[in-house]
């Protein structure tokens, strides 16, 4: 039947993910009865005229991290939790679609995608029995900064699933029928995001705010044409170059000790040959806009505009990093941001709008975005610009602190399951955190002044140089943004954007 | 290459012998209890982080709204964020927010859940702000708030399914599948003249008749004192007012008599097939070997209907096959998008030709054990989280309702692990048949 439908959108759907949904029926009437007896009431009335006061704030005890080195120099971070009988194993390359050659976007991804199509003596068929057999679930995946190979399975299953991961890391084939077979896959993917407002908006942002050379200005796939034309021969060099255990961290977390699992380790991944890495050279920093433009992509009849707002942002080494995530919760992070108060709550011209610093090796995006009602385009617009413009105004106290609240307080949550706790210890690795991060990580989000916030907003927060992208139906739209006045706007379909 | 493929299979079956422990039973400690206006408590303590999970489930989703106010409990669900007598509007999610919590609804056909999250030392501002809601919700209300959320799940809407591709095929299928007056015909998110037509009386009335502590089931879950919590929740939850005892929904019957098939159009550029049956309701014979089917058909690069269409004839782009379970029936369904090159007939002609297949024959023995060992370890997976949607508290509250007691993890497991292929084979045979089901098929609008 129909899927949930939600208070909040974006991320909160995905978390029912694979599961099946949760079982109803009506029998609660029947095993009301078989509780027993009622409780008595002895309480008197509760005083609700002010909420309750919290009591001290609990502590998190940040699991301790065992760094090892295997002896062919891979470094091994473990991180016990018994809780529950299964493990995570995250085998972090560092090297991603930013290190994609100029003439071949896509190649980290594609060749992360393949890792698992073939691999040692076994068929992508073969690994993905076997996978499944042991009740594992096997993913070869790559970002912009790092590519990886994640295993969760239950930890009996441990020793065998390990061998199949070091199988698909160290050792793929790179069938040529696999290679025709995830291109057409791709190909026709890309095809498929023309069709969605939500998909072309982002692709279109991003080249509009880096450009068609920059690698940042293309989605970490590639296009149609790169993907047309890699081989497996670019894919083979580039496994040979960069998957190297020293240019990797392997990360392994849940019911498992250092000195049973090591020995487990080595023997899956010792025979991976030491060899120096060569030097990684960063994404070029992207030139900074320094006028505004509105692009408008043409979706007719579309119900929603899908709007996006920003300009490059900032790199994860930051030293703002701290100010920035606390002015992005205000401004567009969290639910009582100013951006989703105004667009849903105050005005209802939206589900959801929110803002985001995309924070990469080098610096990637800060974006605001949303979906709005095609007839409130214009309107929407205006209140985007007016919080825009307003964040760089002083933060009162009482915001501050909730948002500083907010993000410090709940930081616990982030370390509930194996798979939260090692995207941490990924993000740890990829960006080379100091080892006292996540114990530091409260106090930080805590020291966070007015003062810096309205600094770091003045920095990067400036609403007239910003690129607007909005993807809806041009003939109920154009006239409304044109007379916003807010820069020069030109008009592009979906096929010339993403040819 | 076939004695390769044999050597495989047995392969992991002997490490797995030797690799040591059995599993630990699924075991979920708690504790229950009821407070006298009728409210269900169910407390369950897990310390390994400081956080507490504050779960409560209405036992009314969209099943119980009347023709012409389709949408209402998912309208509803919204405005219960919006202010109650002593929490003013915006405060529900600023007091929480500023203590580190998270908070979220959502609303199915058969219930609507609420989940706050929040670190250990706010659980009773949690409980303040979930039992104000509860008893004193309409105290504050106003068409004003009406009016407001109306034009957000109006956008809800727009986003999630008008706009999205695809989106409006899964509320056609509903139509298809169930008879007009049955309660799953309609879909959750509602129509949108009946949104239009949604008022504040309409809130009021809804409020009083579902929204009782006798309609509702309290989980708390995560570091907590299972003595202080209890009497912290009758310090809240215990003067809010008992209601009328909710009448149990009686569908009419739903069954389908032949083939339906129907075509509509959408701003796609590929042609999407769904094929649909209904199957009986969640937890009755036949529900889980159901979910084997979906598994042996579409689980994974080995299923029969991804490596048909998807991996050796490259036909479609994706497949999927899920028995979608409910209280008042299900319904399976295999959704499969066809490539450029090929047509919807094609497609349809190589699934006809694998269920054919399934229902003559019982699976291989790898397949079912196959599917069984990814069921088992998605089990252990929903132990790891308390709160959020899906976890430890919602299911607890979930398995409540179904009526087999808070912990049932275990015996929800010993469904599945208890089938033979041939149970598999007859679930396919006997719910899947090939001349009474809906055909539903969404072409890319003809260019203008």
């Amino acid at each position: 039947m129909t899927a949930p439908a939600f208070r909040r959108g974006g991320r909160l759907q995905a978390t029912q993910g694979r599961l099946k949904p949760a079982p109803t029926t009506i029998l609660a009437a029947l095993v009301i009865v078989l509780i027993g007896s009622a409780t008595t009431l002895t309480q008197t009335k509760p005083d609700r005229a002010h909420p309750p006061s919290l009591g001290p704030t609990p502590r998190l005890t940040v699991p301790p991290i065992e760094k090892r080195t295997l002896a062919n120099g891979l470094p091994v971070w473990i991180v016990e939790q018994h809780e529950v009988p299964l493990a995570q194993v995250n085998l972090v390359i560092h090297a991603g679609s930013g290190d994609d050659p100029a003439n071949a976007f896509g190649l980290a991804s594609f060749t992360a995608a393949m890792l698992d199509e073939g691999a040692g003596t076994r068929s992508a068929l073969q690994i993905a029995d076997e996978v499944e057999f042991l009740g594992a679930s096997l993913g070869t995946t790559s970002s912009f900064d790092a590519s990886a190979v994640r295993l969760n399975v239950p930890v009996r299953q441990l020793r065998p699933a390990l061998a199949l991961m070091a199988d698909v890391a160290l050792r793929p084939t790179f069938p040529a029928a696999e290679i025709e077979r995830l291109r057409q896959e791709r190909l026709t993917a890309l095809l498929q995001a023309k069709d969605d407002a939500a998909a072309v908006a982002p692709l279109v942002f991003s080249r509009v705010v880096f450009g068609p050379t920059h690698r940042y200005g293309t989605a970490a796939t590639g296009t149609a044409a790169t993907l047309k034309a890699m081989t497996a021969d670019e894919m083979r060099a580039f496994h040979t170059a960069r998957y190297k255990p020293s240019n990797a961290t392997l990360i392994v977390a849940g019911d498992v000790t250092a000195a049973a699992v090591l020995p487990q380790l080595e023997a899956a991944f010792g025979a991976w040959p030491m060899s120096a890495a060569g030097a990684r050279t960063p994404v070029p920093s992207a030139r900074q806009l320094t006028a505004g433009q509105v692009t408008i992509v043409d979706m007719p009849s579309a119900e929603q505009s899908q709007i996006r707002i920003g300009w490059v942002g900032v790199p994860r080494s930051t030293a703002d990093y701290f100010p920035l995530l606390v002015l992005n919760t205000i401004l567009g992070g969290s639910f009582t941001s100013r951006l989703n108060q105004n667009l849903r709550e105050e005005h209802g011209y939206s589900y959801g709008a929110s803002t985001r610093f995309d924070m990469r090796l080098s610096a990637g995006a800060f974006q605001a975005g949303a979906g709005v009602q095609t007839d409130k385009t214009a309107d929407a617009l205006r209140e985007f610009f007016k919080e825009l413009k307003g964040i760089t105004e002083p933060v009162g106290a009482e915001e501050l602190a909730k948002a500083k609240n907010y993000v410090a307080l709940s930081f616990p949550g982030e370390f509930e399951t194996i798979t939260d706790l090692t995207s941490h210890l990924e993000e740890m690795a990829i960006y080379k955190l100091p080892d006292t991060y996540f114990s530091q990580y409260i106090a930080n989000v805590q020291a966070v002044t007015a003062a810096a916030v309205q600094k770091a907003a003045a920095t990067y927060i400036q609403p007239d140089k910003f690129a607007v992208v909005v993807v809806g139906d041009r003939k109920t739209i154009e006239a409304g943004v044109r007379a916003l006045n807010l820069a020069p706007v030109r008009t592009q379909s979906v096929d010339e954007v993403l040819p | 290459m076939r004695t390769i493929a044999l050597a495989i299979v047995l392969l992991p079956a002997i490490l797995a012998a030797q690799s040591g422990t059995a599993p630990r039973p699924l075991e979920v400690a708690y504790r229950q209890f009821q407070l006298a206006n009728g409210l269900n408590v169910i407390l369950h303590r897990d310390t390994s982080v400081p956080i507490v999970a504050v779960n409560v489930w209405y036992h009314v989703g969209s099943a119980n709204e009347r023709p012409g106010r389709t949408g209402f409990a998912h309208l509803f669900e919204h405005l219960m964020f919006e202010g109650s007598k002593n929490v003013k509007e915006g405060e529900f999610d600023t007091l929480l927010e500023g203590a580190g919590g998270d908070n979220n609804g959502s609303t199915t056909n058969d219930r609507t859940n609420y989940v706050i999250d929040v670190p250990s030392n706010a659980l009773e501002l949690a409980l303040y702000l979930e039992s104000d809601r509860m008893g004193y919700l309409l105290d504050t209300m106003s068409p004003e708030r009406v009016n407001g959320q109306r034009d957000v799940v109006k956008n809800e809407r727009r986003q999630s399914y008008e706009n999205r591709p695809y989106g409006m095929a899964s509320i056609e299928l509903d139509k298809m599948l169930w008879p007009a007056n049955h309660p799953y015909s309609w879909p959750t998110i509602g129509y949108m003249e009946d949104l239009t037509a949604a008022s504040h009386d309409d809130v009021v009335q809804f409020f009083k008749k579902y929204y009782a502590p006798n309609n509702a089931s309290l989980v708390i879950a995560g570091d907590i004192d299972y003595e202080k919590t209890k009497t912290l929740v009758e310090k809240w939850f215990g003067e809010v007012p008992k209601g009328e005892p909710v009448e149990p929904i009686a569908p009419p019957a739903a069954m389908l008599t032949g083939v339906k098939r129907q075509t509509m159009t959408d701003r796609v550029r590929l042609s999407k097939l769904f094929v649909a049956w209904l199957t009986p309701r969640v937890f009755a014979p036949g529900d889980a070997a159901l979910d084997v089917v979906s598994s042996v058909l579409a689980g994974g690069k080995n299923s029969r209907l991804y490596k048909r269409l998807i991996y050796d004839t490259q036909m479609a782009q994706d497949v999927e096959a899920t028995q979608q379970s409910g209280p008042l029936g299900s319904s399976f369904v295999i959704e499969t998008t066809v490539r450029p090159g090929h047509t919807v007939a094609e497609v349809q002609k190589a699934i006809d030709e694998e269920l054919a297949k399934l229902r003559q024959e019982p699976p291989s023995a790898r397949e079912v054990q196959r599917a069984l060992n990814q069921i088992e370890a998605s089990f252990y997976r929903r132990m790891e989280r308390v709160g959020s949607f899906g976890g430890k508290a919602d299911q607890l509250n979930s398995y409540y309702w179904a009526g087999g007691g808070p912990d049932y993890f275990a015996e929800d497991l010993a469904r599945y692990t208890s089938l033979s292929a041939g149970d598999v084979q007859a679930a396919a045979e006997e719910w899947l048949p090939p001349d009474r089901r809906v055909e539903l098929t969404v072409n890319p609008e003809e260019k203008k």
